[in-house]
């Protein structure tokens, strides 16, 4: 073989239209991929290490739960909506009550609005620890996912004492809560806020001045608040950048209007600011916890509710703050027994569009370490 | 502390500070493993978990009074009671009862409209078995309820 019929073969100028072009490349992340937090497939456009676009492709968890609702009565329906956001199942729960009370226009009685609002704020908590354990797992630091799960068994065991269920709830009923609080119940509140507190600032030890977090999460996935805005963007991400948004101010439900606590919002929008958000929020979901357990009023738990729930034709949207973002239920009655469409507006699934935009430009680590700052939980962006 | 970086180095502060974090978890009361099977984990009274029929614990007859009011509260259909009127003592009494454990997923509805407290969720949890079929209960099953499993060293 000549050196002359070698340059023929290699012709490296006539470019081959079967071959992609090779400075960019496709690359398929997930569903099977530990930091999509669940089966979440991303497909990234890469230039190299840079992405240069991203698709989310969603639905491997679809379980149809909203037609499912088409098929039940009102009362069936509430174990289901547990299953939506699995870490944070009370709020679902409070939400999905809250909105049938609507659309029957009773009020829940006050003993069971401060019930409420300190089961929803512990879930709160304990969701927020499983956002930092699996987020700094995946950025790299190991020791906060064990300190976050263990201090989370402390929320868990409050639960389950008090409706029976550590994970999927089932803790309140159209008309108020079903379960009073047990024995002991005011105290368990008080010990574990006194004992969470301390635990929140080693989380903080390990990571608010730690190089490596602060160098991985600095100025990563910023969302200035016009975007945040724009995309429908809700909770801790759009808090981080700015804008001081929260249901529980803006449209107080429940008995949040009679607790004092702050709204923590952020200045740069970036990963960073989001952690230093959450954390906050952890506190004053302590703070709000403490008062909710001290005021707590004497009296029934549970409106009057007709045993079988036929609210008159109608539809109403509510709306509350989720550990995620504003989650919302839309029902339309048409005066029978079972709901004539239920649709649900999740904080993830709604979060979850700002991916693109935030990783646009940034390196495939990064996108890790977006997904896990967005809070999504597959089971809500399906549903 | 503001140290000389070299001396911090020298003296391994910062390893020192790393192994207090360390060993202050050591001691037996900061353990938080549990060593299931040996060790059996505490369930509260509220839990809910393997169903049980109650019997009237004199007489050892049922509870169910056949009303149906647990088969039309569960989201998932999973119970099926069927009954039949005693001529001689005029009250219905259970034929067939069966309840599907593989489909359940512990809501507590049922036992929330249970009128006689027949139908109890216990705290019972440990209900794998090697067949779906088996997961059927029928009245027997859920009146014995769950035979505790012995583990042994």
């Amino acid at each position: 073989m000549t050196d002359s019929t070698r340059t023929d073969y290699l012709d490296l100028d006539t470019k081959d239209e079967t071959f992609l072009d090779a400075t960019e490349l496709v690359l398929n992340m997930g569903p099977q991929h530990p930091s999509t937090h669940g089966v979440l497939r991303v497909i990234l456009k890469l230039d190299g290490e840079k992405v240069l676009g991203t698709e989310c492709v969603i639905g491997y968890l679809h379980r149809g739960v909203e037609k499912i609702a088409e098929n039940r009565t009102y009362a069936m329906f509430n174990p289901y909506v547990d299953r939506m956001d699995y870490v944070a199942a009370v709020s679902n729960g409070l939400g999905y009550c809250e909105a049938v009370e609507k659309l029957l226009s009773v009020e829940a009685p006050p003993r069971a609005q401060y019930l409420r609002v300190i089961l929803t704020e512990l879930c709160r908590i304990a969701s927020h620890q499983v956002w930092l354990g699996t987020h700094a797992l995946d950025i790299g630091a190991i020791t906060p996912l064990f300190y976050c799960f263990r201090d989370r068994e402390e929320v868990l065991k409050i639960f389950e004492k008090y409706c029976g269920a550590r994970l999927t709830t089932h803790a309140f009923r159209i008309g108020g809560c079903i379960y009073e609080a047990y024995e002991g119940f005011e105290q368990d509140c008080k010990k574990f806020c006194d004992a969470f507190l301390p635990k929140l600032d080693e989380y903080e030890e390990l990571l608010t001045t730690n190089r490596i977090w602060v160098e991985r999460t600095k100025g990563v996935g910023i969302l200035n608040p016009e975007d945040c805005i724009a995309l429908g963007v809700t909770g801790p991400v759009l808090r981080a950048s700015g804008v001081k948004w929260d249901l529980r101010k803006a449209q107080p439900y429940e008995s949040y209007k009679d607790f004092d606590f702050e709204i923590p919002t952020g200045l740069h929008g970036d990963t960073y600011d989001r952690y230093l958000v959450r954390i906050e929020e952890m506190r004053q979901a302590v703070r709000i916890i403490r008062q909710a357990v001290d005021g707590l009023p004497q009296g029934p738990i549970m409106a009057k509710v007709p045993k079988v729930i036929k609210p008159p034709v109608g539809e109403v949207y509510h709306s509350i703050e989720a550990p995620k973002g504003e989650l919302g239920y839309f029902i339309v009655s048409d005066a029978s027994t079972q709901p004539y469409r239920i649709r649900v507006r999740p904080p993830s699934f709604v979060n979850l569009q700002a991916l693109d935009k935030m990783v646009r430009g940034l390196l495939v680590a990064d996108v890790v370490a977006v997904i896990g700052t967005l809070d999504i939980v597959l089971g809500e962006v399906d549903r | 502390m503001k140290l000389n970086p070299l001396l911090r180095k020298i003296f391994l502060v910062d390893l020192v500070k790393g192994l207090k974090v360390t060993f202050h978890y050591q001691p037996p009361s900061e353990a938080i493993t549990e060593q299931y099977p040996l060790e059996r984990p505490v369930i509260f009274e509220r839990f809910r978990g393997q169903p049980r029929l109650n019997v009237n614990p004199d007489t050892g007859e049922s509870l169910c009074i056949v009303c149906n009011l647990c088969a039309l509260a569960c989201p998932e259909q999973l119970i099926v009671v069927k009954g039949e009127r005693n001529p001689a003592t005029k009250r219905k009494e259970v034929v067939s009862w069966t309840y599907d454990l593989s489909r359940c997923m512990f809501c507590g509805l049922c036992e929330e409209a249970c009128s006689t407290d027949a139908l109890e969720l216990t705290q019972d949890y440990e209900m794998a078995l090697y067949t779906r079929e088996g997961m059927v209960l029928d009245q027997a099953a859920l009146e014995r309820g769950q035979e505790p499993e012995k583990y042994a060293k």
